[in-house]
C-alpha cells in the first residue's frame, strides 16, 4: 500500500517547527508501524535527507519508549497498543496520517517526534517507592497478600511510563500516570506505611512540573496503551485528601541516646 | 597472564560467608568521599547504584534511554528463581546450584553458581518489601511456576511482565536515591570510553545524546551494567538499543573478554515475517509449562494444524525427551527446532516454524486460567501475527536471545582491569554455555544487590582516591580516542546506511556462528565479517553533525563494534572444538545428535585480550574444577 504522511520536523528544543510532507510507497501490512518508518527513514538517508527522530527501544509495547500521536491519536488510538506495537493492517491504501510529538509544556520536544519525560522520573522520585534499603526485607511469605490486591496492584503497576495519557488530555494532566504508581503500591500492604506522603510527594511534584489538574474528562484511559483505568485516579485523589487532611509536622527531633 | 578467580577454597556452602567476612570495609564517614559511576540502570546497574548509593557512597549512574526505567530488563516476560522451596516439592539451595551447573554444560565457576543459588532466597524477599505484585495463590502466599531445566516450581512470576515489575522495584529504589541526592543520574548520556591510569579503572568518557557534548568522569571505581551483545545479529529479542559498545571499548582498553562464542537461542519466538522486520518477539519459555510443541509427522504437510489429526502429528521433544518433555533446556529444544524444519517438517509461509499448541491445556483448565496465565502474551502475539492462539496454534521458531559470554570477572565481579566491575549480563559469570530460563533476572539482581555492596568496598578500602583533572593524559586520550571515531563515521560521507550494514553482518554471524557451527564455516565468516567492515569504513552514509540528537551516529558507533566483537566470537568458536551449550560445533555430536563436549581438553573459560588494531587476540585460559557436580553428558530423557 502507498501512505501519505505529514510529519512534524523540529531540529531542537529552540527551533519553531513544522508539518513536512512525505509519500511512502510498497508498505506491507506486517509491518508494524515503527518499521514502516525505519523504511522511510532509510529512503530518506539513501537521499541525503536527514531521518526523522523517534524514541522507542523494545519495540514490544514495555518499555515505554515510543510514543507519537497519529491523527491526533495518541499511539494511533488502538485499543491496548503502543505505536510500536501497532501493525499496518490498521491502515489501507491511499491513507493520509498526521504525525506529531506528544504536546505537553512538561514534555518539550527534543527533536521531531523525540520528548523529554523527565518530568515522570522526577514525581517518582518524590515518592513513587517504598523505602527498604537492601537486605533488610522479611522472608517474602511472612506477609500473606490478599489474591485480589495483588491483581489490583499489578493491573496499576502495568504502567509503562509513556506519557500517552499526558499527550490525550486537553489539560495535559498526569492524574492517571500518577494515580497508577500510587494505586499499585496502596493496594499492597507493604505500601501502607508510606501510603499518606507517598500521595502528598507525589502530587505536589506533579503539580510543581507544570501538569495542569485533572477534570476528570477520560481522553488519558482512553488512550493508554495498558488499559489503566480511571479508579486509580480517584484512588489517588482520596489518598491525596485523606493525607493532606491528617498532615502533621514530624516529632521526635533527635532520637535516644 | 594468569587468571585468578580469588574463588574461596574451603566447602563450598560457606564460601561467600567466608569471603566476605575477609573483605575489607569502608568507614561509613569516608563512603562519600569515594565516587563509584555506574553504567547502565537494568536490573544489574539499578539494583547496584541503588544500593550504593543508600550505603552512602557518591553514586553517578549512566543510561542511554531517557529514563532509568527503560532498560532493556524491563521486557523480561518469564520470571524468576529462587529456591524457596515455598512447594515443598525438593527444591534446595543446592539443587539450583546443580541444575544451574548442569544447564551450563559444565562451563561455569561452581563457586559463583553457588554464591547466586544462595541468594537467590534474598533477592525474592527484598523484591517483595520493595512492592513488586508478584502472582499470588488464593491464600495470599507468593505462587510459582516451572520453567525449562528444572522439574520443580521455582519461579516467581508477575504475569508476563516479570521483568518489568522487578525492574521498577529497583528504579524506584534508584529514583528514591536520586531524590535524596545520593546518586545522580544522566539519562540518554552513552558511555564511549574507560579511563585507565597506572593500570586502574578512573572513570569514562561519554556522549550526551541530546547535544552531543562529550564529557569526562573520573570515579574510585567503574562498574559496567551494560546487558548483553545479542544485537550483533541484528535481528534478536533484545531491544534494539542493545549493544556491546561499552564492553567492546573495555576489552581495547585490556579487559579480557570471555567466552564470546556462548550465546543462547531461545526456542519460542515468533517466526521472522520479511527483510523490513526490526527485531524478533520472545514468547516466554513459560509457555512451554501449558503449550505442546509438534510438527507434522508428513514433511511439506500444509493443512491447517485443526486439519490434521491426532496420529499425524509428531510432539518431537515428548518423544525424544520423555522426562522433561517440553520442558527441555532451551539450546536443546532450539536445537530439535531446527532439526525438525530443516528435514522439512516446519510449518507456516516459510517452513521456518513449529507449532506451539494450547488447546489441550485449555480444554483441561478452561481458557479462563489460560488467559490469567498468559493473557498478555497471546494477545501479543495476536497483535503481531493476527492470529489467535485459543484458535489456532502458535507458530514460533528460535531467535537469538541472550549472551553468556561477556567481560571476564572474578569471584569479586572485578575484571582484569582493577576498579572496572563488571555485573548483570555484561560479564560472563554463572552461565556456563548455556542459561536456564528464569536466572538473568536472579543474576542482575544477585550481582547488584547483594555482591558488588560488599565486594566494591574491599576494593575502595584497599586502593589510594586519586584526583585527576581533566588534562590527565590518560582522560586526553580517551576524549581524544572518542572524538576520533565519531569524526570517522562523519567523514565517511559514503552511500550505504548503518542499518543495511548492520542487517548484512547479522545475517554472516546468524548462518555461521548462531544455532550450528563448523570449522569451514566460520573461516568464511570471518573472511566476510573483515571485508564488509572495511567497506563500512569506507562507505557508511551517517548524516548530520555530532551536536544533535543523531540516531544514526549512536548507531553508528555501535554497529563499528559488533562487527569486531562478531569477528571474535567467531574465533572462539573456532578455537573450541567441542560442542557445549548453546555453542553447537556439527563436527562434534553424539550419534542422537546431542552436544559432545570434550572435557578432556576444554573444560576452561576462554579469555581474550585486544592486542592492538589488526593484530590477532590473545588467548588466556581460566580452567574449570568441578568439585560438586561430576561432568556427565547432559541427559534429559
Ligand atoms: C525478551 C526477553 C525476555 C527475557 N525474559 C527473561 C526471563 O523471563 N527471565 C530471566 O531471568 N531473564 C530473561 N531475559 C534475560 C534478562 O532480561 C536479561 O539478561 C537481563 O535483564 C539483563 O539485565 P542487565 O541489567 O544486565 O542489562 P539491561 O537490562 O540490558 O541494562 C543495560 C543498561 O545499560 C545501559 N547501557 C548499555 N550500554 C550503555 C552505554 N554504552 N552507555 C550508557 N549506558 C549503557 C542501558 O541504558 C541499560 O540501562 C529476557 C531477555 C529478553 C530479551
Ligand atoms: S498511565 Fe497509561 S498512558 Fe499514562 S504513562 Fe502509564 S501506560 Fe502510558
Ligand atoms: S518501543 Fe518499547 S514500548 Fe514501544
Amino acid at each position: 500500500m502507498k501512505l501519505t504522511l505529514h510529519v512534524w520536523r523540529q531540529k531542537n528544543a529552540q527551533d519553531r517547527g513544522r508539518m513536512f510532507r512525505y509519500e511512502v510507497p510498497g508498505v506491507n501490512e506486517h509491518m508494524s508501524f515503527l518499521e514502516m518508518l525505519d523504511v522511510l527513514n532509510e529512503r530518506l538517508i539513501e537521499k541525503g535527507e536527514d531521518p526523522i527522530a523517534f524514541d522507542h527501544d523494545c519495540r514490544e509495547g514495555i518499555c515505554g519508549m515510543c510514543g507519537m500521536m497519529i491523527n491526533g491519536k495518541a499511539h494511533g488510538g488502538f485499543k491496548g497498543t503502543t505505536v510500536c506495537q501497532l501493525h499496518m493492517r490498521h491502515f489501507k491504501d491511499g491513507d493520509e496520517l498526521y504525525l506529531e510529538p506528544w504536546r505537553a509544556a512538561a514534555f518539550p520536544v527534543i527533536k521531531d517526534l523525540a520528548v523529554n519525560r523527565s518530568s515522570f522520573d522526577r514525581i517518582i522520585a518524590a515518592g513513587g517507592f517504598i523505602s527498604v534499603p537492601t537486605g533488610s526485607a522479611p522472608d517474602g511469605n511472612a506477609i500473606p497478600v490478599r489474591k485480589l490486591d495483588a491483581d489490583l496492584a499489578m493491573d496499576a503497576a502495568a504502567c509503562i511510563g509513556c506519557g500517552a495519557c499526558v499527550a490525550a488530555c486537553p489539560n495535559s494532566a498526569a492524574a492517571l500516570f500518577v494515580g497508577a504508581k500510587i494505586s499499585h503500591l496502596a493496594h499492597l500492604p507493604q505500601g501502607q506505611p508510606e501510603r499518606d506522603r507517598r500521595a502528598l510527594a507525589m502530587i505536589r511534584q506533579m503539580n510543581r512540573e507544570g501538569f495542569a489538574n485533572c477534570s476528570n474528562i477520560g481522553e488519558c484511559e482512553a488512550a493508554c496503551p495498558k488499559e489503566i483505568k480511571l479508579e486509580v485516579i480517584a484512588q489517588s485523589n482520596a489518598d491525596y485528601i485523606k493525607a493532606a487532611f491528617t498532615e502533621r509536622p514530624e516529632t521526635a527531633i533527635g532520637g535516644a541516646g | 597472564m594468569e587468571l585468578t578467580s580469588n574463588a574461596p577454597a574451603g566447602p563450598i556452602e560457606k564460601s561467600w560467608e567466608t569471603h566476605k567476612f575477609g573483605l575489607k570495609l569502608v568507614n561509613p564517614a569516608n563512603k562519600r568521599k569515594h565516587k563509584i559511576i555506574v553504567v547502565g540502570s537494568g536490573l544489574a546497574g539499578g539494583a547496584a547504584a541503588a544500593s550504593l548509593g543508600e550505603l552512602g557512597y557518591n553514586v553517578h549512574c549512566f543510561c542511554f534511554q531517557d529514563s532509568p526505567r527503560r532498560a532493556h530488563s524491563i521486557a523480561a516476560q518469564g520470571g524468576i528463581n529462587a529456591a524457596k522451596n515455598y512447594h515443598n516439592d525438593g527444591d534446595s539451595v543446592y539443587r539450583l546450584f546443580y541444575d544451574t551447573v548442569k544447564g551450563g554444560d559444565f562451563r561455569s565457576r561452581e563457586a559463583n553458581v553457588y554464591r547466586l543459588a544462595q541468594v537467590s532466597v534474598n533477592i525474592i524477599d527484598q523484591c517483595v518489601a520493595q512492592g513488586v505484585p508478584f502472582a499470588r495463590e488464593y491464600g495470599g502466599l507468593l505462587d510459582n511456576r516451572s520453567f525449562g531445566g528444572a522439574q520443580v516450581s521455582r519461579t516467581f512470576y508477575a504475569r508476563g511482565q516479570t521483568g518489568q515489575q522487578l525492574l521498577l522495584g529497583a528504579y524506584q529504589a534508584l529514583e528514591r536515591q536520586i531524590g535524596l541526592g545520593a546518586v545522580k543520574m544522566y539519562p540518554r548520556t552513552e558511555m564511549l570510553d574507560v579511563i585507565v591510569s597506572d593500570g586502574k579503572a578512573r572513570g569514562i568518557v561519554t556522549r550526551s545524546l541530546t547535544d552531543g557534548k562529550v564529557d569526562v568522569h573520573f570515579g574510585d571505581a567503574v562498574v559496567l551494567a551494560t546487558g548483553g551483545y545479542g544485537n550483533v545479529y541484528y535481528l534478536s529479542t533484545n531491544a534494539k538499543g542493545c549493544n556491546a559498545t561499552a564492553i567492546w571499548r573495555a576489552y581495547k582498553r585490556g579487559a579480557l573478554l570471555a567466552n564470546p562464542c556462548y550465546t543462547q537461542i531461545h526456542p519460542t519466538c515468533i517466526p521472522v515475517a520479511g527483510d523490513y522486520q526490526s527485531k524478533l518477539t520472545l514468547m516466554s519459555e513459560s509457555l512451554r509449562n501449558d503449550g505442546r510443541i509438534w510438527v507434522p509427522q508428513q514433511p511439506g504437510d500444509k493443512r491447517n494444524p485443526a486439519s490434521i489429526p491426532e496420529g499425524e502429528r509428531d510432539y518431537y521433544l515428548e518423544r525424544r525427551y520423555p522426562s522433561f518433555g517440553n520442558l527441555v533446556p532451551r539450546d536443546i529444544a532450539s536445537r530439535a527446532a531446527k532439526a525438525e524444519c530443516d528435514a522439512g517438517h516446519g510449518v507456516g509461509p516459510t517452513g521456518l516454524g513449529v507449532y506451539l499448541d494450547f488447546s489441550d491445556a485449555i480444554k483441561r483448565l478452561g481458557k479462563h486460567k489460560i488467559a490469567e496465565r498468559y493473557g498478555n502474551l497471546f494477545e501479543m502475539y495476536d497483535r503481531i501475527t493476527g492470529e489467535n492462539p485459543y484458535e489456532v496454534p502458535m507458530r514460533i521458531y528460535p531467535a537469538i536471545h541472550y549472551t553468556m559470554g561477556g567481560l571476564w570477572v572474578d569471584y569479586n565481579l572485578m575484571s582484569t582491569i582493577p576498579g572496572l566491575f563488571v555485573l548483570g549480563e555484561a560479564n560472563f559469570s554463572d552461565h556456563g554455555a548455556n542459561r536456564l530460563g528464569a536466572s538473568a533476572l536472579m543474576q542482575g539482581l544477585a550481582d547488584g544487590y547483594f555482591i558488588i555492596p560488599y565486594t566494591i568496598g574491599n576494593y575502595l578500602a584497599n586502593t589510594k582516591s586519586e584526583t585527576y583533572s581533566e588534562d590527565a593524559p590518560a582522560a586526553k586520550d580517551a576524549v581524544a580516542n572518542v572524538t576520533a571515531i565519531t569524526q570517522k563515521l562523519l567523514n565517511a560521507n559514503g552511500k550505504r546506511t548503518v542499518d543495511s550494514y548492520h542487517r548484512e553482518l547479522g545475517k554472516i554471524v546468524w548462518e555461521y556462528c548462531g544455532m550450528a557451527r563448523n570449522a569451514a564455516g566460520l573461516k568464511k565468516a570471518i573472511g566476510m565479517i573483515d571485508e564488509l567492515r572495511e567497506d563500512f569504513w569506507k562507505n557508511v552514509r551517517v548524516l548530520g553533525a555530532n551536536e544533535e540528537f543523531n540516531q544514526s551516529l549512536e548507531k553508528a558507533g555501535r554497529v563499528a563494534d559488533f562487527f569486531e566483537l562478531g569477528e571474535l566470537m567467531c574465533l572462539d568458536a573456532l578455537n573450541r572444538n567441542e560442542s557445549c551449550g548453546g555453542h553447537f560445533r556439527e563436527e562434534y555430536q553424539t550419534p542422537e545428535g546431542e552436544a559432545l563436549r570434550d572435557d578432556a581438553n576444554f573444560s576452561y573459560v576462554a579469555a581474550w585480550g585486544f592486542q592492538g588494531q589488526g593484530r590477532p587476540p590473545s588467548l588466556t585460559k581460566e580452567p574449570l574444577a568441578f568439585n560438586y557436580v561430576k561432568p556427565s553428558q547432559r541427559s534429559y530423557k
